[in-house]
């Protein structure tokens, strides 16, 4: 099994078996890997699994460092449970792994919620111009996929775009139902103000297109969140400041919490996602950017590989008007508890209940 | 101990001879489940993208069929249920096939579920003490339970039963009664459960109405007993059993006025919905009559309408119910229709539009297809072997002691 290998240490493009011996970790303060396998066969419920883990010790034998590392990380731990020694093994496999193909040296971080921090967000939409800036932004960030076939494009964040809709005098005659002889209300309007019966696929010559308001939306990060109680597997959850987040690795791509989101805010990687060597960002963190694999579901986490080391999330820092903010919910003099303080606020389908940490005001 | 491995030796050997007409099915039955395979292969090298499902509408075809099964399972207890609480003698000659039916049913639902996962390799995370087991928060974690309980109890009750047979010894009315009992109050949970999958879900409004499970069973025991009329009838014409009249009249009236029912609620549901008209009502709108000129599932409402409301008629006509050779073929337009308004019908619309307005549209790829048939086969397989070996044991014709036993 390749955790018995100390991982290499070396430059991402070394073979592991150049480097046996070295340190184990990118990170020279990190523990070599030595009780490991002690470690490993103590955790419980792997047990069951001794047959496969030979095969498995059979494939460490094999040159292929990529087979070996998705072997172990096949038998894996949630990472909820994971003790801080597997979790560090978790980040140093995955390190890796990732290093090895994209061909660069990715860091895979694993900082853990801060005490006294409780991200929120907030947007004015008044200020949205519609320019998607913070789509574009979210996908160089987050390494989503970005294939050309349906469904391997993925985007986080939805601008939709809504007609400004108008009453006009020649629809004044206009019944409804319209045509029969009985009218129970007019027709005299064009759609308008209805909220989320809007586009975002659009391609305006310049943006704010004037017949048009602009309502970007993404994932909410609930306090209550329906696709978190759905979830069978516990792989998705609210971490400790905030975010609702998924290990990647315990998903097994059921979809319920797709079903049970209310803001469509997650997406299921139908295939490999489509992440090009040198667009794929290095910066991630375990619960947050890090490539995504074949099957498994992902959503916006609020940049944690950003947010967690007081850095804002990519959308926020791209924004040209200034229309997203983002900072400590229990801090009163964050940005975002004085907009809850002193502005009107609203929360997206607020009658859900779900009661999200994603405000929309104006001004 | 000894007589249990004669017992299943002589079950597999008698299962395993058959004519050429046994043969010329299997084989049919076995080209298609290579089929299966070979799909499954390549949805799990691929990904999910060889099928029609997108981030948009994420359950199809095989959500579907497994919903619809579970119905299936759960309509076994339309025999159990009067064979044992009202002793009728015809249904207690057969309900050890309603039992090996819904052993059937329940493996189909859980192969749909490999085939629906993202990840089937994971699925070991839902096993409890070596995986995580949401319980009992996630209705998905009640429904592999309730679905897993009830395979076994049906194995239990089914097998119990056989062995008793193919010994000759006597039943042990004090655990295998009460057992039985358990086993049809949990074929009702499996589908109640079903729903609540579905119905526990206010983002996605064309389902969230308290209103599911109920439409679930009546469907289920419409669809269920059709399905096993039409078993029996081919049982009757091609073995040596004889399924009696008196349960075949009793399920044709089971399937008649469940199948009432379920016309009754649905057209309750498109009152409700259409009178109002809200937002929430897209999906059922889509569903009757498209949404923005998108329609691709307006030919299947409207062909189960016909069918489910053609069989009613038909089942009502005293010639179609009493004549067993044209009982067939309401049986037939009533499970189609069903298939079509809780497979395609329920599932797909309750994604469109999106919770956030985007009116997208779903339509199986061939590999969800020929996934849904091989399955469909297998079931047939397997079910197959099961009516084969209980019909054997029934005739008396597989016997502890061998055919001389099975003489005297």
């Amino acid at each position: 099994m390749a955790i018995n290998q100390p991982p290499c240490a070396g430059p991402a493009q070394d073979r592991p078996s150049d480097c046996s011996v070295q340190p184990a970790s990118a990170d020279p303060k990190a523990n070599p890997l030595k009780t490991t396998r002690r470690d490993f066969l103590r955790s419980g419920g792997m047990l069951s699994l001794s047959s496969l883990m030979g095969t498995a010790a059979l494939m460490t034998q094999s040159d292929n460092a990529n087979a070996a590392t998705e072997w172990a990380e096949h038998f894996q731990k949630n990472y909820r449970l994971m003790t801080p020694e597997e979790k560090n093994e978790a980040r140093l496999r995955l390190e890796r792994r990732y290093s090895d193909e994209y061909g660069k040296k990715v860091a895979v971080d694993t900082t853990d919620a801060q005490p006294g921090m409780l991200m929120g967000y907030a947007l004015n939409i008044r200020k949205c111009i519609g320019c998607r800036r913070c789509v574009h932004a979210c996908v160089a960030e987050n390494n989503q996929s970005r294939g050309k076939r349906p469904g391997e494009k993925i985007e986080w964040i939805q601008v939709l775009r809504m007609e400004r809709g108008k009453f006009e005098q020649e629809k004044m005659n206009h019944g409804y139902p319209e045509g029969l002889g009985i009218q129970v209300g007019g027709n005299a309007y064009t759609p308008a103000g209805q909220v989320l019966e809007g586009q975002y696929h659009y391609n305006p010559k310049a943006v704010p297109e004037q017949d048009a308001t602009y309502m970007p939306i993404a994932c909410m990060q609930c306090e209550k969140p329906p696709c978190v109680k759905v979830c069978p597997v516990r792989t998705t959850y609210r971490e400790g400041d905030g975010p609702v987040v998924i290990d990647y690795n315990w998903c097994i791509g059921c979809r319920m919490c797709m079903g049970a989101c209310p803001y469509w805010a997650r997406r299921i990687n139908v295939t490999t996602p489509v992440l090009p060597k040198e667009e794929m960002n290095p910066v991630t963190h375990y619960l947050g950017n890090r490539p995504r694999m074949r099957g498994v579901v992902e959503k916006c986490h609020w940049c944690l590989q950003r947010s967690r080391h007081n850095r804002y999330p990519a959308c926020v820092e791209v924004c040209p008007v200034g229309a997203r903010k983002f900072g400590n919910l229990l801090d009163p003099e964050s940005e975002v508890s004085k907009i809850l303080q002193r502005k009107n606020v609203f929360r997206l389908k607020a009658e859900l209940n779900t009661f999200p940490k994603f405000f929309y005001f104006y001004d | 101990m000894q007589q249990l491995t004669r017992f299943a030796a002589d079950y597999v050997g008698y299962v395993l001879k058959g004519g050429t007409k046994f043969y010329a099915w299997m084989g049919v039955l076995g080209l298609f489940i290579v089929g299966m395979l070979y799909v499954f292969y390549l949805q799990n090298t691929d990904g999910l993208i060889v099928t029609g499902m997108t981030s948009q509408i994420h359950d199809g075809l095989y959500f579907a069929n497994l919903v619809f099964l579970v119905g299936v399972a759960a309509g076994a207890v339309t025999i159990v249920f009067p064979a044992y609480a009202y002793h009728h003698e015809g249904m207690h000659k057969v309900a050890v096939l309603g039992e090996m039916l819904a052993i059937t049913a329940v493996i189909m639902v859980m192969m749909f579920v490999f085939a629906h996962m993202g990840r089937p390799d994971r699925l070991w995370h839902m096993i409890p003490i070596i995986g995580i087991y949401n319980f009992p928060h996630s209705m998905l974690g009640w429904d592999v339970l309730v679905l897993n309980g009830y395979l076994v109890l049906n194995f239990i009750c089914g097998f119990y039963y056989l062995w008793v047979k193919y010994t000759g010894g006597e039943i042990n009315k004090k655990w295998f009664i009460p057992l039985v009992w358990v086993a049809i109050v949990w074929a009702l949970s499996i589908h109640t459960v079903t729903a609540f999958l579905i119905s526990t879900m206010p983002a996605r409004p064309m389902w969230f109405h308290s209103m599911m499970p109920i439409r679930f069973i009546t469907t289920a025991f419409a669809a269920g007993p059709a399905l096993i009329i039409l078993i029996f009838m081919i049982v009757r014409n091609n073995t040596k059993f004889w399924v009696d009249d008196s349960a075949i009249k009793l399920l044709t009236t089971i399937v008649t006025w469940c199948l009432g029912l379920a016309i009754f609620l649905t057209m309750s549901e498109i009152v409700v919905e259409l009178y109002a008209r809200t937002e929430h009502a897209n999906g059922l709108y889509y569903l009757m009559f498209g949404l923005h000129g998108l329609t691709k599932l307006v030919p299947w409402f409207w062909s189960s309408v016909v069918l489910m409301i053609g069989a009613f008629i038909l089942f009502l006509i005293p010639r179609f119910r009493n004549d067993f050779k044209l009982l067939p073929i309401p049986c037939v337009m009533a499970f189609a229709g069903i298939w079509i308004e809780k497979g395609m019908g329920l599932i797909v619309p309750g994604f469109i539009p999106t919770p956030i307005g985007e009116v997208a549209e779903y339509y199986p790829s061939f590999v969800e297809v020929m996934m849904t048939l091989g399955i469909w086969s297998f079931g047939f397989f397997i079910l197959t072997i099961l009516f084969k070996g209980a019909i054997g044991i029934l005739q008396g014709e597989i016997k502890y002691g061998g055919p001389v036993a099975a003489a005297k």
